[in-house]
């Protein structure tokens, strides 16, 4: 049923798409980069990548009117959703990055800055290793000491239920979100090695999507 | 727990990958997608591609070598060389990196780095400093494009491409480029403590033990070598390995991982044991796949 399967990574114009595509083409995924309705609606998962400032990614979003196409594909249609780093932030409902911002609103969830009192560099760059929370989605082949790569200044705060995985950087933050089918990551899972792409291989196992 | 960053700071002159020795003298190792095919599989934690002949023919990088580099590259890019304005660093972001390198730009006109950072986000910006040293030793910014050493403070202007907007400093001592002698800690000390962003150290590697001591004294959670890692098989696990054994906190997520293996005066890992290597030749080891 899903070998003609394709994933859409959403292009909204900001970010590194590049470094997402060739991860995928390298665990052998039918992938298009896109932010034509179409393409998104024949897809079967979504990833929204992000590197950039948290407004100017909603408004480019909110211009390409894919905003509401992407709340209507995971509610209506159920697609599975991967937000990665600004793509995870975006997920949530309001971002205190240079201002105020709306986000998608997909997971209830605010984004802050790095509080300064963790008397730890920001941003956090670097290889770290995650506590693991909820383990069947995301991080089903990787292990205990398997580090990602993180490069972040804020953060995003959510209820603990929807917390799938947490960082230790000077105390405990968000790695990974899960509500449903809706999951994010602060960390950049293209960029983590083969950590990383043990991490996508989990998510599109997980629903049925082979490559 | 935050691992220790072992970077790879490649030098490409002409499309090729160089050794630099001193900022002067420079010898062919190969071709940058070759090299990054190889440090990505050997574990490296971040590859920082440095094109030195953009500024000098006043070009910006070349953006279809980042691309085909890029595809083999499943860790940290950074690309540095010829950026001058914020769209060529938006191109070159498209292409596959996924942070910038600014030098002579910044030094020229260091209110790039705040549009950088306010369009790219300052995680994306990395600022290189070069460092060389005035007639009375002190040390000081070295302008490589006009060969000269600059008037500022290192410290000063550190903290200034902070202020701006700079996510991390790559922080390269000129003297010891290629030396082989050591990072020079008390220069990268000098700079880690006055920021509150990481600074990368280069110039100096010749031995594991130089990274375990610039990451001590040094007080920086990076480090980047070059010329170190481009003539042996397997050089970043083997030095990940060696820190390891120190007590270093190191990233090994490669097959191969040299554990168990002795180390000899240079930092070279040695062979197992026969024992060791009889009773592995019976067993089972097939390549990983992801």
């Amino acid at each position: 049923m899903h070998s003609n399967s394709r994933i859409a990574i959403i292009d909204y114009g900001v970010g590194n798409h590049q470094s997402v595509a060739n991860a995928l083409a390298f665990l052998g995924y039918r992938f298009v980069i896109t932010h034509q309705r179409s393409e998104i609606e024949a897809a079967s998962a979504l990833v929204l990548p992000g590197v950039g400032a948290f407004g100017e990614a909603m408004d480019r979003i909110r211009g390409l009117g894919i905003a509401s196409l992407l709340t209507e594909q995971v509610h209506q249609r159920r697609k599975p959703l991967l937000g990665i780093c600004l793509g995870m932030q975006l997920l949530a409902d309001t971002s205190a990055e240079n201002g105020c911002h709306q986000g998608l609103g997909l997971i209830p969830a605010q984004v802050v800055p790095i509080p300064p009192q963790h008397r730890m560099k920001v941003p956090q760059v670097g290889w770290n290793t995650v506590q693991v929370h909820r383990r069947d989605v995301l991080f089903s082949k990787t292990t205990d000491t398997s580090a990602f790569y993180f490069d972040h200044s804020l953060h995003l705060v959510c209820a603990p239920e929807f917390v799938a995985a947490t960082v230790s950087y000077g105390g405990d933050l968000v790695a990974a979100v899960q509500r449903d089918h809706v999951l994010g990551v602060q960390f950049h899972p293209e960029k983590s090695h083969n950590s990383g792409l043990k991490l996508f291989r989990s998510f599109f196992s997980h629903y049925g999507i082979s490559g | 727990m935050q691992t220790r960053r072992i970077n790879a700071c490649l030098i490409i002159k002409d499309g090729w990958v160089v050794q630099s020795i001193g900022f002067r003298r420079y010898l062919p190792v190969g071709r940058p997608e070759v090299t990054v095919e190889f440090l990505n599989a050997w574990g490296i934690d971040e590859i920082i591609l440095l094109d030195i002949s953009a500024t000098a023919q006043g070009r910006a990088p070349d953006f279809d070598l980042v691309s085909r580099v890029s595809r083999h590259c499943f860790v940290p890019l950074a690309v540095g060389g010829g950026l001058a304005t914020v769209e060529d660093m938006r191109r070159v972001i498209r292409s596959g990196a996924d942070k910038v390198v600014v030098n002579t730009a910044a030094l020229r006109h260091p209110e790039l780095i705040t549009e950088a950072a306010r369009v790219l986000g300052n995680q994306c910006v990395v600022v290189a400093i070069d460092v060389g040293h005035d007639e009375a030793g002190t040390a000081r910014v070295y302008s490589h494009a006009d060969r000269r050493i600059d008037s500022r403070s290192v410290v000063d202007y550190a903290r200034e491409v902070e202020r701006r907007g700079a996510g991390e400093i790559l922080l390269t001592s000129v003297d010891r480029d290629g030396a082989k002698t050591g990072f020079d800690t008390a220069l990268v000390r000098s700079v880690a403590d006055a920021v509150n962003i990481e600074v990368i150290a280069v110039g100096g590697a010749g031995h594991p033990a130089h990274f375990e001591a610039v990451f001590q004294e040094g007080h920086v959670n990076a480090a980047a070598a070059g010329n170190f890692f481009h003539f042996s098989e397997h050089s970043v696990i083997a030095t990940k390995q060696y820190l390891r054994t120190r007590g270093v906190d190191v990233r090994i997520d490669t097959q191969a991982s040299y554990a168990g293996a002795p180390f000899d005066a240079l930092g070279r890992a040695g062979k197992l044991p026969d024992a060791e290597l009889y009773h592995r030749q019976f067993s089972y080891h097939p390549e990983e796949r992801i």
